[in-house]
């Protein structure tokens, strides 16, 4: 539906890359520290959407529902530490922010979802199995909020077989 | 994606024809800045296009940065018991600097709600319909409130008055 994005996005059934990034000024949080369950990564442009009820504070509304599944959610942007600080802190945020800062977006990169000309990433979600394994990805249209049907169909689905869908549809 | 699931029912709250061509269904949170200001608009569109359309309103309450959505939703599903349900939606969006618990006993005593009706409903007694209107929400791709569906299909275009009014008589066209 959407087709604007790049076809670099990491598709389901491919491994999803670790990394490490700061969570707060003084915590770094890794990928393979959430193993044991699925783990929901939401790359989102910028802290401080003016939307009401945006991306992050719909998904923190969400969140027992996440859990309930198993799962885990994790924020990630282009933006610092402080300025994550600062943006959770205001909305009330419950899940961690990570900062994609330096070296500049690396993680988006490894995902395929990196934005040079903005220095952001795209608005993409991916679900990943207990096992690493990405089993869904979707790239939004950048101005346009993906809500969370997606991801919570991806979780639900976890039971069967990684299939080819979401990215591309 | 952004089908809306499910579909206009029984429990639902609809105010205009129930053979509208058009039905607009709205998500709302009644402390929402963004959905004070649709408000307004949509009161405008069903006075300008009486008999082609209908509003539902369902609950999607982010009561996370909201602190008094959850008790001026329950308030609301109450009037709703008693048959007055629209009364109590325009009296919250008209006052939503004022949605603290005193200002909704003021509300009920001007609407005529029972205490008892109103101590039941900031208990919890309507909280499983609204946690069901919240989920659905989801189901359906709501991203945030105001979210708007046409005719069962999630409408992300611009909600001004114009742009309302626009859209809502193409999709009454092609319906008719």
């Amino acid at each position: 539906m959407d087709g604007m994005h790049s076809e670099t996005v990491l598709k389901p059934g491919e491994k999803a890359p670790d990394f490490t990034l700061p969570a707060t000024p003084d915590q770094e949080l890794s990928l393979s520290d959430l193993k044991g369950g699925p783990v929901i990564l939401a790359f989102y442009p910028a802290d401080w959407s003016p939307v009401c009820g945006d991306q992050m504070v719909l998904y923190n509304q969400i969140l027992p529902e996440f859990h309930r599944l198993g799962a885990q959610l994790v924020g990630l942007s282009t933006d610092g530490v402080w300025c994550h600080a600062a943006f959770a802190q205001a909305r009330g945020l419950h899940f961690p922010l990570l900062s994609d800062f330096e070296p500049k977006g690396a993680v988006a990169r490894s995902f395929g979802v990196y934005r040079p000309a903005e220095g952001t990433s795209e608005r993409a979600l991916f679900v990943i199995d207990a096992d690493g394994i990405i089993r869904w990805s979707y790239v939004s249209p950048l101005g346009l909020n993906p809500g969370a049907d997606g991801i919570l169909a991806a979780l639900e689905g976890l039971g069967a077989p990684a299939h080819h869908e979401g990215a591309v549809s | 994606m952004s089908h809306l699931t499910p579909e206009v029912g029984p429990g639902d709250h609809v105010l205009g024809p129930a053979d509208a061509p058009v039905t607009l269904v709205e998500y709302g949170d009644y402390e929402c800045p963004y959905c004070g200001q649709e408000y307004p608009i949509l009161k405008e569109v069903l006075r300008r296009l009486g008999g082609q359309v209908r509003l539902v309103f369902r609950n999607f309450p982010i009561t996370e940065s909201h602190p008094h959505a959850a008790h001026a939703a329950a308030f609301a599903e109450a009037v709703a018991a008693i048959g007055r349900f629209w009364e109590a939606h325009d009296l919250l969006y008209e006052h939503q600097a004022t949605l603290d618990d005193a200002s909704l006993a003021g509300f009920a005593r001007v609407i005529g709600l029972p205490r008892a009706d109103l101590d039941d409903a900031l208990n919890g007694r309507h909280d499983a319909k609204i946690r069901q209107d919240f989920i659905g929400g989801i189901r359906s791709g709501v991203n945030g409130t105001p979210t708007l569906f046409i005719n069962g299909l999630r409408y992300d275009g611009p909600r001004d008055l114009a742009s309302l009014l626009d859209v809502v008589q193409q999709v009454a066209l092609r319906a008719a």
